[in-house]
């Protein structure tokens, strides 16, 4: 198996077999954090800029906690204290750091096709860490681990993804990676909220919360997106709860071995009742843990291509 | 079982065949028992509870296999066994060549006496991640290393301490040892 890409943009720029060999590899470094020292020399000398023009908490320490296990050296830039703020263009902030030689960026920025641009005019290795509404294509490799952990075949599987899915960047990424797998995906939200497609071989849109998670294997949930739904989309927050917050009856209508997952940061019962998270029926936590894994296999694979 | 024929076309020489595979085996395997009997019995310890096995990726398995098969057939002691898989200390140019594997080692490592197995050893490099490797795992007694065909050409000041055969070897001459299938066999295979 051999990768030759030096990006990771969308999850689109894998093949089914690369997102397996992704999630193999996941699996193996999933054991480094686990031992005493968790630290292995791959990655030394390699120079990581960690690029967040928006806000993240757990991309950004789970992309920095890679790099760390990984011994490369990371370079956090903070946007607000950066020259950004002087009015210096992505492309020039861009084109001054490639001077200082990194052999890799992760990007997070709020307008979509960020990453891509980047990718363009840099020879360092460019990870997509979300950009605008486009796509977050660890996200996905980490749910699709955290999915096949306890599923065996996900083609066999029924997928609801609820909640704000026109503004996801998590949805888009996890719609074009689960389908490229064969599951079946429903879709369901505020009607404001869903893309405008038709209905796919693989992709539906549900009509009520209850279709969507009726029988479903796994249901992952969205954020409602303040800053960018914010309430021009949704009456109000109150709304949305009544009508799209899974609730334990709801989830009882979902498979038996039904697992819930959501990229947080979690609105409590906004889209889903605390109570579900309390009971441990979610996989939140155990998504940030692969998370890390993920985000070492990316650069573990990126980098390694690069050379060649 | 591939015949001499398909062998030549391979550019594969063989250097031992089944009985005299089997030869150096035992004499390899016996030398490694004897002496750690005789450190088991210096220490005054009782047993070999602190001796662990641990074969390197891939060709070091099934050698780490017998090793410890012995072990038990003659001193009736189940030693712990483990695994190493040292893609990620590799110490050339880094670049993904294949698939990473799982290191397994399923004990603690502190205060124990290594046995560390490999089939071949050349350069001398991957031994050096691999005891890096353990080394991350804990601060082992002792390590020793058993290998079972020695093909010269070191890089690294590294010297094994149990070799079955030495065989004289260039760069880009690889040898294959067999010793899983019915018939065990040592080959040369030269890169055209």
């Amino acid at each position: 198996m051999s990768f030759d890409k030096k990006d990771l943009i969308s999850i689109n720029d894998l093949t089914k077999s690369d997102i397996y060999y992704f999630i193999e590899t996941a699996k193996e470094f999933k054991k480094i954090s686990l031992k005493d020292i968790k630290k292995v020399p791959t990655l030394r000398g390699k120079t990581v800029v960690n690029l967040f023009y928006e806000p993240s908490t757990r991309t950004r320490s789970s992309f920095e906690i890679a790099q760390k296990r990984l011994s490369a050296d990371s370079l956090n830039i903070s946007i607000s204290q950066s020259s950004v703020t002087k009015g210096e263009s992505l492309k020039d902030t861009i084109l001054n750091l490639e001077s200082m030689k990194p052999d890799a960026f992760i990007v997070r920025h709020h307008e979509s096709g960020a990453s891509y641009f980047i990718s363009k005019i840099t020879k360092a290795s460019t990870i997509n860490a979300g950009d605008g509404m486009n796509e977050h294509p660890t996200q996905c490799l980490l749910d699709i681990m955290t999915i096949m952990e306890e599923k065996s075949d996900i083609g066999s599987l029924k997928v609801a993804i609820i909640g704000d899915i026109y503004h996801s960047r998590v949805a888009r990424s996890n719609i074009y990676g689960l389908s490229k797998l064969g599951a079946e995906i429903y879709l369901y939200g505020p009607y404001s909220l869903l893309p405008r497609f038709k209905d796919s071989r693989n992709v539906k849109i549900a009509r009520s919360m209850e279709e969507a998670v009726k029988n479903a294997d796994v249901i992952i949930m969205l954020r409602i997106q303040k800053e960018r739904a914010s309430y021009y989309f949704i009456p109000s927050i109150e709304e949305y709860r009544n009508f799209f917050k899974l609730t334990p009856n709801l989830l009882s209508l979902a498979s038996k071995d039904v697992i819930v997952l959501h990229p947080g940061p979690v609105n409590r019962d906004v889209e889903i009742a605390g109570s579900i998270i309390n009971e441990n029926k979610t996989r939140i936590l155990k998504q940030v843990e692969n998370g890390v894994a993920v985000r070492m296999a990316c650069l573990y694979i990126l980098l390694g291509v690069q050379k060649n | 079982m591939v015949s001499s024929d398909d062998f030549k076309k391979l550019d594969k020489i063989l250097l031992f065949n089944d009985s005299a595979t089997n030869d150096i085996l035992n004499d390899f395997i016996g030398s490694v028992l004897k002496s750690i009997e005789t450190q088991a019995r210096s220490a005054k310890a009782v047993g070999f509870s602190n001796t662990v096995i641990i074969g390197i990726k891939e060709g070091g398995v099934p050698l780490a296999g017998l090793i410890k098969k012995n072990i038990k057939n003659h001193f009736k002691i189940d030693c712990e066994i483990g695994y190493v898989d040292m893609t990620l200390y590799r110490d050339d140019p880094f670049t993904v060549k294949k698939p990473i594997k799982s290191t397994e080692l399923p004990f603690d490592i502190g205060d124990k006496d290594v046995i560390l197995v490999d089939d071949v050893i050349s350069s001398g490099r991957t031994v050096r991640a691999a005891i890096d490797e353990i080394f991350d795992f804990g601060r082992p007694k002792s390590i020793r290393l058993a290998v079972f065909i020695d093909k010269g050409g070191r890089e690294l000041p590294i010297c094994p301490d149990f070799v079955g055969k030495k065989i004289e070897a260039g760069k880009d001459e690889i040898i294959h040892v067999d010793i899983i299938s019915k018939e065990k066999r040592v080959d040369k295979i030269i890169k055209t």
